[in-house]
C-alpha cells in the first residue's frame, strides 16, 4: 500500500531534475552568452584603444588650429577645417531631411490605409534606401546632383565657370539627406505610433479637426522621437565618407567653407587620408589616434544619446502594446 | 429653437463642406500636401536607380569604344560617311554635333588623324591595341592579353591598353563579405537568442543599446582599427604572409555586420508571441529548449532576413575594404589581397574621366551593386512582411 504512492510520487521529481540540469541547455545558454560578451569585448577594445592613444593628442589647440598644407605633423597640425566642414555639411543636411522625413512618417501612420498596396509600395521604398550601399549615393550625387541639376543650373544662370556643376557643400548635404532619410522616418513613425489612440480621439471628439489633432497634440507628444531620429540621421551622416567622395569633400582646403558651392574638409575623409596617404604612419599615428577620437565623440555622443531616448520610447511602447 | 437654428446653419460652412475630418480646403490642402511629401521615398529610389543607370547606359547597351588604335577616316572623306557615322566616329553626343558647324568637325578629324598618328608603330601592330576592352565579352571573360602566357582575368584601368575585366573584383566582393559573414552570422544570432530569451529583463535592457552601438562607430574608424591593430594581431595568430588581405577586411566587415544581423534578428525574435514561450516552458522545457527548439524555428525567416541585409550592408561597404586591401588580384585565397565593386569605384572615380569609358564602367558597377542590394532588401522585406502576418495571425 504505502510503495505506490512512493512511485508515483518519484516520476514527477525524476523529470524536473532532469529539467534543471539539462547539460545542453547549460552548455548552450553559455554559448549565446558568450557570443554576446565577445562582441561587447569587440566595442570596448576598439573605445578603449582609440580612448587611450587617443586622449595624450587631443588639446585645445589641436581642435582649433586649421593647419597648413602639410597635416602630418603633430605640433602644427589641427583638425578645425574638418569639424566646421562636418559640422555645416550635417547641419545643412538635417534642413532637408528632418521636415522631409517627419511628413512622411506622419502619413505613414495617421493618414495611410494601412493594409493597401500603396502604403507597401511606400514602406517598401524605404526599407530599401536604408539598404542602398553609401557608394551608390556618392554616384547618385555625381549623377543627379552634379551632372544633371548642377550643370543645369549653371547653364542656366550662364555662369562662365562651373560654380554648381562641381562639387560641392550643398551636394554632399542633398546627398547625405537622401542617405539618411530612412533613419529620420523610422525613428519619427516609432514614436508616433506610441502614443495612444485615445489621445488622438479625445481630441477629435472636442471637434478638432484630423490636421489640428496632428499639430497640436500628436506632434509635441513625438518630438522626442523626433528629436531621435534627427540625432542619429547626424550621427549616421557625420561618420560616413563614402557619399561625400565624389560630391564634395576636398583633401585640402587654406580657408574655412564659407559659401554652399565651396568644397570642404572632412574628419571621417581625414582619417583615412591620415592612415592611408601618409608617409610616415608611425609618425602620424599620434595625429590619427587624436582625429579619430574626435570623430567618434562627436558621433558616439549624439549615437548614445539617441540610444538612451530610443530605449525609453521602445520601453512606452511596450507597455502600451 | 433661434440657437438650434444657428448651429445648424454653422455646420454647413463654406462651399456647403460638412463639419468633420475633411470639411476645409485647409485641411485637404494639408493631406494632398503631405501625401505628396511621403511619395519622396519613392520617388529618390526611382531617381537614384535612374541616373546611376542613365551613366552606365553605354556600357550596358555596348556603345562605347574603348580602342586606343582606331580605323582612321582621312579629312578628305568627310562628306562621304554620313552625318550619324560622322558623329560616332567623332565621339560625340548628338546636341554636341548639332551645334557644331563644319569647320570644327573637319578640326576634329585633323586632330583625331594626328593622335592616331602619333602612336609608337610597336603599338599599333599589337592587336590588344585595336581591342574595344568594354564589350561585354573582355569584361566577364578571361583574355590572353599579350605578354601574358594564358588567358587571363584582369582589372587594369591604366597603361595603353585598359582591362576592365569584372570577374576579380565580384570575386574580391565576394571572399570578403563571405569571410564577414561567417564570422559575423553566429555571433550575432547566438547574442539575439541569448538577449532575447535567456537573460533577465534588466540584462537585456542594457544589452542591446550597448551592441547596437557598435553600429554608431563610422566604417572608416573600423577601417582605421583594422589597418593600425586588427592585421597586426591577425598575422601574428594565423601566420600568413601578406598583412592586408581579403580575410582582415572580412573580419572588419563583420564588426559592421554584427549590429545589422543582431538588431533584426532579436527584433524577429521577440515577436514570436509569449503563449509559445509560455506553453513551451509549462511542458517543462528548459529555457534554451524554448529559445532553440520553439521560438528559434518560429522566428527563422526573421533570423534569415537579418543574415540577408547583413549581406547586403557587407557587399556594399566601402571604406573598410577600401582602407584594408585594394590591389585587385585574380585569387580565391582569402590570405590574398582583393578589391571589391565598392572600393574600385571609390578609389578610381576620382581619376576617370568624366563620360569616358573607365567612368561608364563604374557606374556600371554602381549600378549592378544597386541592382544586388534592391533584390536582397525586397527579399528581406517580403520575408519579414510574411513573418509578421503568420505570427500575428496565430495569435
Amino acid at each position: 500500500m504505502t510503495e505506490v504512492p512512493s512511485s508515483e510520487f518519484r516520476v514527477p521529481r525524476r523529470h524536473f531534475r532532469t529539467a534543471r540540469f539539462d547539460f545542453a541547455s547549460f552548455f548552450f545558454s553559455g554559448l549565446t552568452g558568450l557570443a554576446t560578451l565577445l562582441i561587447l569585448a569587440i566595442l570596448a577594445v576598439i573605445l578603449l584603444n582609440i580612448l587611450i592613444n587617443g586622449w595624450p593628442g587631443l588639446s585645445w589647440h589641436f581642435v582649433s588650429t586649421i593647419p597648413k598644407k602639410d597635416f602630418f605633423d603633430l605640433e602644427t597640425t589641427g583638425v578645425l577645417p574638418m569639424i566646421v566642414g562636418t559640422a555645416v555639411r550635417v547641419f545643412v543636411m538635417t534642413i532637408f531631411v528632418i521636415p522631409v522625413g517627419v511628413i512622411t512618417a506622419i502619413y505613414l501612420t495617421e493618414y495611410a490605409p494601412s493594409s493597401a498596396l500603396f502604403t507597401r509600395v511606400i514602406r517598401a521604398a524605404v526599407n530599401n534606401l536604408a539598404g542602398v550601399p553609401s557608394i551608390v549615393f556618392g554616384l547618385f550625387g555625381l549623377g543627379f546632383f552634379i551632372n544633371f541639376l548642377g550643370k543645369n543650373l549653371d547653364a542656366l544662370l550662364r555662369n562662365p565657370a562651373p560654380v554648381w556643376g562641381q562639387p560641392a557643400l550643398l551636394w554632399a548635404s542633398l546627398t547625405l539627406a537622401v542617405m539618411t532619410l530612412p533613419v529620420v522616418i523610422v525613428a519619427t513613425e516609432e514614436s508616433l505610433r506610441a502614443i495612444p489612440q485615445g489621445l488622438r480621439e479625445a481630441s477629435l471628439a472636442l471637434g478638432a479637426t484630423k490636421l489640428e489633432t496632428i499639430l497640436k497634440v500628436v506632434l509635441p507628444q513625438a518630438l522626442p522621437g523626433i528629436l531621435t531620429g534627427g540625432i542619429l540621421a547626424v550621427s549616421r551622416a557625420a561618420g560616413e565618407v563614402a557619399p561625400i567622395l565624389f560630391t564634395g569633400v576636398a583633401y585640402y582646403m587654406a580657408s574655412l567653407p564659407h559659401k554652399l558651392s565651396d568644397q570642404f574638409m572632412d574628419l571621417g575623409y581625414h582619417v583615412f587620408v591620415l592612415s592611408t596617404q601618409s608617409p610616415n604612419i608611425e609618425q602620424t599615428r599620434p595625429i590619427l589616434y587624436a582625429t579619430v577620437l574626435v570623430l567618434l565623440l562627436l558621433t558616439f555622443a549624439l549615437n548614445f544619446v539617441a540610444v538612451l531616448i530610443r530605449a525609453r520610447v521602445r520601453k512606452k511602447l511596450r507597455g502600451l502594446g | 429653437m433661434p440657437h438650434r437654428h444657428s448651429t445648424g446653419n454653422r455646420s454647413v460652412g463654406w462651399m456647403g463642406l460638412q463639419r468633420g475630418h475633411r470639411a476645409r480646403p485647409l485641411e485637404w490642402l494639408a493631406e494632398k500636401f503631405i501625401f505628396l511629401v511621403s511619395l519622396s521615398a519613392i520617388l529618390v529610389v526611382f531617381l537614384i536607380f535612374l541616373f546611376v543607370a542613365r551613366e552606365a547606359l553605354p556600357i550596358f547597351l555596348g556603345q562605347m569604344d574603348s580602342a586606343p588604335v582606331q580605323a582612321v577616316v582621312p579629312v578628305a572623306q568627310m562628306d562621304k560617311l554620313s552625318p550619324a557615322r560622322l558623329r560616332e566616329y567623332l565621339g560625340l553626343t548628338e546636341k554636341q554635333f548639332a551645334e557644331m558647324d563644319r569647320e570644327t568637325r573637319q578640326s576634329l578629324m585633323e586632330v583625331k588623324l594626328e593622335a592616331q598618328a602619333e602612336i609608337p608603330a610597336a603599338f599599333r601592330h599589337d592587336p590588344d591595341a585595336r581591342l574595344n576592352t568594354t564589350e561585354w565579352k573582355h569584361l566577364l571573360r578571361p583574355r590572353q592579353w599579350t605578354g601574358y602566357d594564358k588567358p587571363e582575368f584582369i582589372w587594369q584601368p591604366v597603361g595603353q591598353i585598359h582591362k576592365y575585366n569584372l570577374i576579380p573584383l565580384f570575386v574580391g566582393s565576394l571572399k570578403t563579405t563571405l569571410v564577414g559573414l561567417i564570422f559575423a552570422v553566429p555571433l550575432a544570432v547566438a547574442a539575439a537568442i541569448y538577449v532575447s530569451q535567456l537573460a533577465r529583463p534588466r540584462v537585456r535592457e542594457v544589452l542591446k543599446p550597448a551592441i547596437e552601438m557598435l553600429a554608431g562607430i563610422p566604417s572608416v574608424v573600423v577601417g582605421f582599427f583594422a589597418l593600425l591593430i586588427m592585421a597586426t594581431v591577425l598575422q601574428n595568430i594565423f601566420g600568413y604572409e601578406t598583412r592586408l588581405n581579403a580575410f582582415v577586411a572580412g573580419i572588419a566587415l563583420g564588426f559592421a555586420v554584427i549590429p545589422v544581423v543582431f538588431s533584426i534578428a532579436e527584433d524577429a525574435l521577440t515577436s514570436v508571441p509569449q503563449n509559445y514561450t509560455q506553453a513551451a516552458l509549462a511542458l517543462g522545457a528548459s529555457r534554451w529548449q524554448t529559445a532553440w527548439q520553439v521560438v528559434l524555428p518560429a522566428a527563422l525567416p526573421g533570423v534569415f532576413a537579418a543574415v540577408v541585409l547583413g549581406f547586403g550592408r557587407a557587399i556594399g561597404e566601402t571604406m573598410i575594404v577600401l582602407m584594408v586591401c585594394s590591389a585587385s588580384v585574380m585569387s580565391w585565397s582569402i590570405f590574398d589581397s582583393a578589391r571589391s565593386i565598392t572600393t574600385t569605384i571609390a578609389a578610381e572615380m576620382a581619376e576617370a574621366v568624366a563620360g569616358g569609358p573607365h567612368y561608364r564602367i563604374l557606374f556600371a558597377l554602381g549600378a549592378i551593386l544597386f541592382a544586388i542590394t534592391f533584390v536582397s532588401n525586397l527579399v528581406a522585406d517580403v520575408v519579414m512582411h510574411r513573418l509578421k502576418h503568420r505570427l500575428e495571425g496565430k495569435r
